[in-house]
């Protein structure tokens, strides 16, 4: 019942110049201080490097046998020692993060492809389109990922290509979703009522105005969490002997060879186990580092 | 009451889907499908018996309706590697998949509160960073290499668990489950902690805990009475979300430690090219993931009293 | 009202600061004051958003936000000092000492958990009852702020209640262990106008009733009019006069003071028009110099500018922060005359 309309101030009402010139100095030096974001690309490309230069780092061939050097522990020759077939642990490790790797970093393209063009369609259309779009979401993510990836890896056979097909025909969803959501809420904005006023078409205004704006967030996701989850199931179907067919050097058959010596000689299994390990926390420290960057630059 | 049948209407789409989606793998099968899954085995005669169990011949809608029909009397299908019925032998595994299901989902809400209440309580501090990090290792793990460690270590040097098997009566089960459902749980755990930490900050800033402060409720009824009651609510959400996940660790983690389950199925019969048993447990993951998500919001009305009066 | 009587006093502030840590600066959100709260009265304390009104009743009780806290000052009820107390010693005090009412009591209670077991906390916690104890006594607390069928409502929870009900389920919860004091944050400001009326005198007939003090902040002249005894008022984190509540509203000593009774609608004189306080809050983090009112103040000279003003008392139970006070009664008469 009082009159006095004062707002509260904690401060005084700054200039809007001076506010916005603060937040764009803050967001810049922010970048080197996040702590998070610093250590994951710090692993990251530690991981990507070693992998990358693997030819420079080792002369052995990750397939060449050496019978008379069977099971050696760590030595001037062999980094990492060798395997039972006498095979360098070091250089497979590194050419086995080479395939591994590589086949995550392609696998994650066509299903974010794929899903972000499904959920622009879903949130921006609205209607019957997104109805029978999540429903068809819904149903493929009622099963368990990697129930259906095995399940797929199956009935497509084994080796690098199954993996890519499975992996598309799943992974597509979370994009979906994702997208979906972003969009739901973008296509309420100012520009978007102006572009459509304007007579621009739907898909212009999707793929010029939208998107751009909204697809931030499935990046994030792809760079970090999809990767990694795309990782783990890679090197979990070549432990069972599903994925990458040998003499291809990767992780997962690293420790599938390395497993009846668990007792005796437990690097050949703990060595690949770690580096999938190191791989993730890198990746997981990226993915928090840039959703808190997102974050703050919204605020 | 009106809520749950609200959810199970809901459903029916969703599980036609699923059928829909397990009835069309075998078309995605390269080739003649009969002639691929039996491989070396392929006579003419196996593969016409074949045609004939599948109806591959007829229509697709056919096939289908085939399909539905014996789905619905219970029968999915026959196993080519035991020759028997699969509904017997997913009935025979099931307990141990849930067994090993229930048993993770339990270690992984008694290790995850505690260790979100540690965290939430001094946010920003050492302990928070430490536990927020610390998870990171687990989400990059995978399920069999942790398997593998634990079961070298914990079962075949030191003796502490058996090394396999399902063991018999319910403390052997408890025994013998322990370390392949803690292995599961590690691997849930960090997405749960993530998530209970961050809605129980929230919780935390909201009026309410400032006015049981100002009752002067002391700092350990606090937490639980107030904030985990609270917070909880979109954990459970999340515990629900990730049943998925839980039932694909329990593939990998039955064949390590040799659990006689349903996932433990799947892979052999993967190994064996054994069609309708993968056919046929994919269905039932798929099934058993609708119904979790279902139970998953019914509890979400149960602990949220807003949520019951808006039905 | 009552003329205050040489009573012993309940609740002291003295001198109290709090500083909060904020992303341009520290805010010195409550700069040096100083409260003195008699038992059985109801002491009031207006001023606008901002003026750190808010801020010194969670001072008082220690629950700041995180980025608050106290740099200096006492706080001293029944002589013990809170300020400098522990939280857990602080929690036997909160709640049978002393108590406090929120301005949103939709946020303020805990929507997962039965009304009827919110308040039976209370007792259950620091009196020491059982269960079923604490919910009869739930229960008499329910029907002693008039809410009706308590029996039923016991079990409901928050949502289902109307504002005004849940404020008088905050008021139970507040009055569940007898406390000495009550502070309470604008309680009635989120209310309908016709609800705020039960609920003032709710708060004011149960408080005369069991002696219990209460400190009343609010940004509305008309209802610390109604409640309070006496009245502190508060400007940029600092106490700027007060008085009896008739003295100060009828012949304000502290120009600020004056604004705002010239702007309160008052149903007893018709005015012309309104007239609002020209100009913003200060800022907190660096105040103006001297007398922080100075850039708004009709009446400043040179010397508000440059001397920092303290609280001076000028009368039995009186004090201002003006240097020229007696301006503002001049001012006011002027005022008066074209009533």
């Amino acid at each position: 019942m009082s009159a006095i309309s004062i707002p509260a101030a904690e401060g005084s009402p700054g200039s809007a110049p001076q506010a916005a010139g603060e937040r764009a100095q803050n967001r810049r030096s922010r970048w080197y201080r996040q702590p998070t974001l610093m250590a994951g690309l710090v692993i990251t490309g530690l991981i990507l490097f070693l992998v990358v230069a693997a030819p420079l780092l080792t002369s052995y061939n990750p397939d060449t046998q050496n019978f008379a050097a069977t099971l050696q522990g760590p030595s001037a020759h062999h980094l990492l020692g060798t395997d039972q077939l006498g095979r360098d642990t070091w250089s497979r490790l590194l050419y086995g993060g080479r395939t591994d790797l590589r086949i995550a970093f392609i696998a994650v393209l066509l299903p974010f492809v794929i899903g972000t063009i499904v959920g622009s369609l879903a949130g921006y259309f609205g209607g019957w389109v997104d109805i029978v779009i999540m429903r068809l979401v819904d149903i493929v993510v009622a099963f368990p990922f990697f129930v259906l990836i095995i399940a797929l890896v199956f009935v497509l056979g084994p080796g690098e290509r199954s993996i890519y097909i499975a992996i598309t025909l799943v992974g597509w969803v979370t994009y979906a979703r994702i997208i979906r959501g972003q969009i739901l809420v973008a296509k309420r904005q100012e520009y978007v009522a102006a572009a459509q006023a304007g007579g621009l078409s739907a898909v212009r205004i999707m793929a010029r105005h939208l998107l751009p704006n909204v697809i931030s967030q499935g990046i994030v996701y792809a760079l970090s969490v999809d990767i990694e989850q795309d990782i783990l199931a890679i090197v979990t179907l070549s432990y069972l002997g599903l994925g990458i067919q040998p003499p291809a050097p990767d992780w997962g058959t690293m420790i599938s060879d390395g497993q009846n010596f668990l007792t005796t000689h437990w690097q050949l299994t703990t060595i690949p186990g770690l580096a999938v390990v190191v791989t993730g926390l890198g990746l997981s420290l990226l993915a928090d580092g840039l959703a808190d960057l997102l974050r703050l630059g919204q605020s | 009451m009106a809520f749950v049948i609200h959810r199970l209407a809901l459903l029916v789409p969703t599980v036609l889907g699923v059928t829909i989606i397990t009835f069309f793998m075998i078309h995605l099968i390269p080739g003649d499908p009969a002639r691929t899954i039996l491989g070396i085995h392929a006579t003419p005669r196996a593969i016409a018996i074949l045609h004939a169990q599948w109806g591959l011949n007829r229509p697709l809608a056919d096939q289908y309706w085939l399909y539905m029909d014996r789905l619905l009397h219970g029968n999915l299908g026959q196993s080519l590697y035991y020759g028997s019925g699969v509904s017997g032998l997913i009935t025979s595994r099931l307990p141990v998949t849930l067994w090993l299901i229930i048993y993770a989902a339990l270690l992984a809400v008694i290790i995850s509160v505690p260790l979100s209440i540690l965290a939430a309580s001094r946010k920003d501090a050492i302990r928070d960073h430490a536990v927020r990090v610390i998870p990171l290792l687990g989400l990059g793990m995978p399920a069999f290499w942790l398997a593998l460690i634990l079961q070298s270590q914990l079962s075949v040097r030191y003796r502490l668990f058996p090394v396999t098997g399902y063991g018999t009566g319910f403390a052997g089960h408890l025994h013998s489950m322990f370390l392949p459902s803690l292995t599961v749980a590690i691997a849930l755990c960090p997405v749960i902690v993530r998530s209970l930490r961050a809605s129980m900050l929230d919780v935390l800033g909201a009026d309410f805990i400032t006015t049981a402060r100002a009752k002067g409720v002391p700092a350990s009824r606090l937490f639980v009475r107030h904030v985990l009651r609270n917070a909880v609510i979109p954990a459970v959400t999340v515990l629900g979300i990730n049943i998925g996940f839980l039932i694909g660790g329990t593939l990998i983690v039955e064949q390590v430690f040799g659990l006689p389950g349903v996932g433990s199925l799947l892979v052999q019969a993967i190994f064996e090219r054994d069609f309708p048993v993968v056919q046929a447990v994919a269905l039932v993951f798929g099934i058993m993931v609708v119904l979790v998500n279902l139970l998953t919001d019914v509890a979400y009305a149960t602990l949220d009293p807003r949520v019951r009066f808006d039905r | 009202m009552t003329t205050a009587g040489p009573n012993r006093s309940v609740l002291e502030v003295i001198d109290l600061h709090v500083e909060i840590a904020s992303r341009r600066g520290i805010v010195r959100a409550v700069d040096g004051v100083s409260l003195e709260v008699p038992a059985g009265h109801a002491v009031g304390v207006v001023g606008e958003s901002g003026s750190g009104k808010s801020m010194t009743l969670r001072a008082i009780l220690g629950v700041l936000p995180p980025e608050a806290k106290i740099t200096a000052g006492q706080v001293l009820l029944d002589g013990q000092d809170l300020a400098h107390l522990s939280n857990t010693q602080l929690n036997r005090v909160r709640g049978p000492k002393i108590a406090m009412i929120f301005q949103e009591p939709m946020s303020a209670l805990n929507p997962v958990m039965r009304v009827g077991a919110q308040i039976a906390e209370g007792p259950q916690v620091h009196l020491g009852m059982n269960r079923a104890r604490a919910g009869e006594r739930a229960l008499e607390l329910m029907r002693r702020v008039g809410i009706p069928d308590p029996e039923r409502r016991y079990r409901a929870f928050p949502h289902e209640f109307s504002g005004g009900m849940r404020q008088r389920v905050m008021i139970a919860i507040a009055l569940s262990c007898d406390p000495s004091v009550v502070l309470c944050d604008e309680p009635t400001t989120a209310l309908d106008v016709t609800i705020q009326d039960q609920i003032l005198r709710l708060l004011t007939s149960l408080c005369r009733e069991s002696g219990t003090s209460l400190v009343f902040v609010t940004h509305d002249l008309p209802v610390v009019a109604q409640v309070c005894d006496e009245l502190a008022v508060m400007y940029a984190g600092q106490i700027v006069e007060h008085g009896t509540v008739r003295e100060v509203l009828t012949r304000p000593s502290h120009p600020y003071t004056l604004g705002l009774v010239r702007s309160a609608p008052d149903v007893d004189h018709v005015r012309s028009s309104l007239v609002a306080i020209p100009g913003s809050p200060p800022s907190l983090i660096s105040p103006p110099s001297g007398c922080r009112f100075h850039p708004r103040c009709s009446i400043a000279e040179e010397d508000c500018v440059t001397t920092v003003p303290t609280l001076n008392p000028i009368g039995a139970g009186r004090a201002t922060a003006c240097l020229h006070y007696e301006r503002c009664l001049e001012a006011l008469d002027t005022q008066g005359a074209d009533r």
